[in-house]
């Protein structure tokens, strides 16, 4: 009985000790739960019900009043063929093009930079690491203003390329899709008289000719000082992640004799998979989310070639008081965000069984 | 191994409290908006929001409310917007705008029709003598709603040297379409290039008036963007350009007809009062002459420009506020305005004094006359802006497909 007693009660004591614990582990992460929700998730429902409402600016938009449209805002931007789907389509084109560019080359490029700063014999390390950081820590509207400069008709690229006797494009100024001009310089088809079999058709109000016009001059800009601007920081990362790779592994790669391209590709790049994985993933966010630069550099234009998403919404919601319009741009852009990243997670995952195979074997001497 | 269900019930009951709380404060916005709020008796402290041109206005303004504010008792903070429609959104969304701010005419019936504005254009002293386009440019349904500070115009700017050189006369002025293409000719031949002007409906629109036509009607309710008129101005504009005669500011490397004006790349450009600042600040040297715009077929035409001084409906000094917008824009006033910063007088009253200290800006003030306001309707700004995109490509364009994108892109956002 006593027995039974002293063990029920040690259970409780236990059962208190462990909820206490509880209790001050909730109290201590509260104040950040609070700030999260109050800064962050009660803004993002808000915005979800402005996206279901046509409510016009006027005062709070949870008031009686408000006019309630269900899906309306999102089935306008793929249904109604008016110019708001119009131009969410163009953007969407415009900043695919974009992503499938500046993604792939950001990661190569950082990858390249972070392999030749963490080479032992490269004298001036600290220097270069420090020079390709640079960019990345300077602000965007600043480097997008020089840009402004490096690009405008007499400025440094334009006269760089006078000297080799190209004459460089207006580059601000130049909607044509680089696309347009491959296809053109091909033979394949005229910018100015495209085919009638890709005007002829076409999904989402636009034709196949313009779903296939890929990023205009204008654009290239801006692509340019992504990369440029966005590799430092990868580069870092991957830094990181190739000092974390033990000189043990590497060695010993290099005993059983494996090239110096043996080794980065089956030692050193698999080592790096879950950097790649996140810089990839940080990269396909980032630049679907692209803002600021065009919010400096172009406004959308030169003929829509540079509206994205994100600036789009923003124009819609506060130059049109379309408010329920662009919150309801801002969450399709955020479910794509989110499908994609899923895609890329599901296309990297771990597939051990394949990586055995490839592994190299030892050849003996 | 703590149970993950705790987690998530613990979790959801502090979301949930966030939640109450912040819902709590949230039950503090203004449940009245669109309704006018109540007029406070007193001295009041009114908050004018401007979206100044430069310090030269933003002194202007402040030294004027200060007299205003010493005269009848009340206090006035005048606050310049760094980027004034997205401020006066945040502002109404918020509930809580400025009493008084600038309305730009193109954003005008986007405000009144949302019920922004207080109507009260026909209780200030003489509003008869607004000049009668102003007066349409602020009515939305008949109603007169706010007080035009001043106005601009387009005109003619022909630079003297280039003029010359080119072996023409004052005489050469063009007042016509076809005058317009036989001087653009000779110049060309010299070597120069004749006109630089603006790719926006904003420049190219004045063709559009001059030819008779316009992108709405009178009211503002129905879209005739694809009228013959339209299409002869559009293909009028088309031919100077593809023939060498005319050039978008981008394409003689220029932000606008004004810098590629005073850099000497072109003799001629179509901009407004405002390029008088502009030349005397970067460009002195230059010497011009400004003239009014060549007719077309259907004669004179050109377009105006202008800012009211709107009035929130939820002020609560309205009183107040029309007080101030009255010493605003009183003749005498509006002319002190005109020497600080270069602007036109709102009121016909105040022309042949204007005239007499600014000679040279006669063209200019007179074009009040046969000039067309923008676009009065809600809605239409993205309309407009895509029609800017494809006035850009004007050269490569059919002006009727232009126009036809125009006109169904108008329909849409008027609902006519």
């Amino acid at each position: 009985m006593a027995g039974t007693a002293i063990r029920t009660g040690r259970r409780s004591r236990r059962r208190t000790s462990a909820s206490r614990e509880n209790v001050a582990g909730w109290l201590f992460v509260a104040p950040v739960v609070a700030i999260l929700g109050l800064f962050l998730l009660l803004p993002i429902l808000m915005a979800l019900w402005v996206s279901l409402t046509d409510w016009n600016g006027q005062g709070s938009p949870f008031r009686t009043g408000v006019p309630f449209v269900g899906l309306d805002n999102y089935t306008g931007l793929f249904v109604r063929d008016d110019l708001s789907r119009r131009n969410f389509m163009i953007s969407i084109r415009n900043t695919f093009s974009y992503v499938v560019i500046v993604v792939p080359a950001q990661t190569v490029l950082a990858l390249g930079l972070a392999l030749a700063v963490h080479r032992r014999t490269l004298r001036g390390r600290g220097f270069f690491r420090t020079a390709f950081y640079f960019p990345s820590v300077t602000s965007s509207v600043a480097i997008s203003v020089l840009f402004l400069f490096i690009f405008s008709d007499s400025g440094a690229v334009t006269e760089l390329l006078a000297i080799f006797g190209v004459e460089g494009p207006q580059w601000f100024s130049d909607s044509r899709g680089l696309l347009h001009l491959l296809l053109s310089a091909l033979g394949l088809a005229d910018v100015d008289a495209p085919p009638p079999v890709l005007t002829g058709g076409g999904a989402f109000g636009l034709s196949w000719w313009e779903w296939l016009s890929g990023p205009s001059v204008a654009m290239c800009t801006i692509i340019v000082l992504a990369v440029w601007t966005t590799s430092g920081t990868f580069m870092l990362m991957f830094l990181a992640a190739l000092q974390d790779i033990p000189v043990a592994l590497e060695e010993a790669s290099m005993l059983d004799g494996a090239s110096r391209r043996q080794r980065l590709w089956y030692v050193t790049l698999p080592m790096l998979k879950p950097t790649l994985f996140l810089v990839l993933t940080l990269g396909l966010i980032a630049t679907w989310q692209v803002f600021d630069q065009v919010y400096v550099m172009s406004q959308g234009g030169p003929a829509k070639t540079t509206l994205t998403p994100a600036y789009l919404s923003y124009r819609t919601a506060f130059r049109d008081f379309d408010y329920g319009s662009g919150a309801a741009i801002s969450f399709v852009l955020f479910l794509l965000i989110v499908l994609l990243a899923a895609l890329q997670r599901w296309v990297m995952r771990d597939r051990d069984a394949v990586g055995d195979l490839r592994r190299p074997r030892p050849r003996r001497s | 191994m703590r149970h993950p269900g705790a987690h998530t019930a613990a979790l959801a009951a502090v979301a949930a409290g966030a939640l109450l709380t912040s819902a709590a404060c949230g039950s503090g916005f203004d449940d009245s908006a669109g309704r006018s709020t109540g007029q406070s008796g007193g001295p009041a402290a009114l908050r004018v929001l401007i979206g100044s041109s430069g310090d030269a206005e933003t002194a202007a303004v402040r030294s004027a409310a200060g007299t205003w504010a010493k005269a009848s008792g009340n206090t006035a903070t005048i606050t310049p917007a760094q980027d004034l429609t997205q401020q006066l959104g945040q502002a109404f969304a918020g509930s809580n705008p400025p009493d008084v701010f600038y309305v730009d005419a193109s954003r005008f019936a986007d405000y009144a029709s949302v019920g922004a504005l207080e109507p009260y254009g026909d209780r200030i002293s003489g509003s008869g003598d607004f000049y009668p386009s102003l007066r349409t440019a602020f009515s939305r349904d008949g109603v007169f709603y706010c007080a035009p500070k001043d106005f601009s115009t387009l005109a003619l700017i022909v630079d003297d040297d280039l003029w010359k050189k080119a072996g023409l006369t004052g005489a050469d002025v063009p007042t016509t379409w076809e005058r317009l293409t036989s001087v653009a000719k000779k110049i060309k031949a010299a070597g120069i290039t004749p006109l630089v002007v603006g790719d926006t409906h904003e420049r190219i629109g004045a063709f559009m008036v001059q030819a008779g036509g316009w992108i709405t009607s009178d009211d503002g309710r129905r879209a005739i963007a694809d009228s013959a008129e339209n299409v002869t101005a559009l293909r009028y504009v088309r031919g100077l350009l593809k023939d060498g005669l005319a050039r978008f500011p981008k394409q003689l490397d220029a932000g606008w007809g004004g810098e590629a004006f005073g850099r000497g790349r072109a003799a001629m450009t179509v901009e407004g009062n405002w390029i008088r600042g502009a030349m005397k600040a970067d460009h002195p040297d230059v010497a011009y002459t400004v003239h009014a715009l060549p007719a077309g077929p259907r004669g004179e035409g050109t377009l105006s420009f202008t800012t009211c001084w709107g009035i929130a409906a939820k002020s609560r000094h309205k009183e107040q506020a029309i007080s101030f917008v009255e010493a605003m824009t009183r003749a005498d006033q509006q002319m002190a305005f005109a020497r600080a910063f270069g602007v036109m007088p709102s009121r016909r009253s105040a022309k042949a004094v204007f005239t007499r200290e600014f000679p040279d800006d006669t063209p200019f003030v007179n074009g009040a006359d046969y000039a067309h306001g923008p676009v009065n309707a809600p809605r239409m700004d993205s309309v407009l802006a895509d029609f800017d995109d494809g006035l850009q490509q004007l050269a490569s364009i059919d002006p009727k497909t232009l126009l036809a994108r125009l006109q169904k892109n108008t329909r849409d956002a008027l609902g006519d």
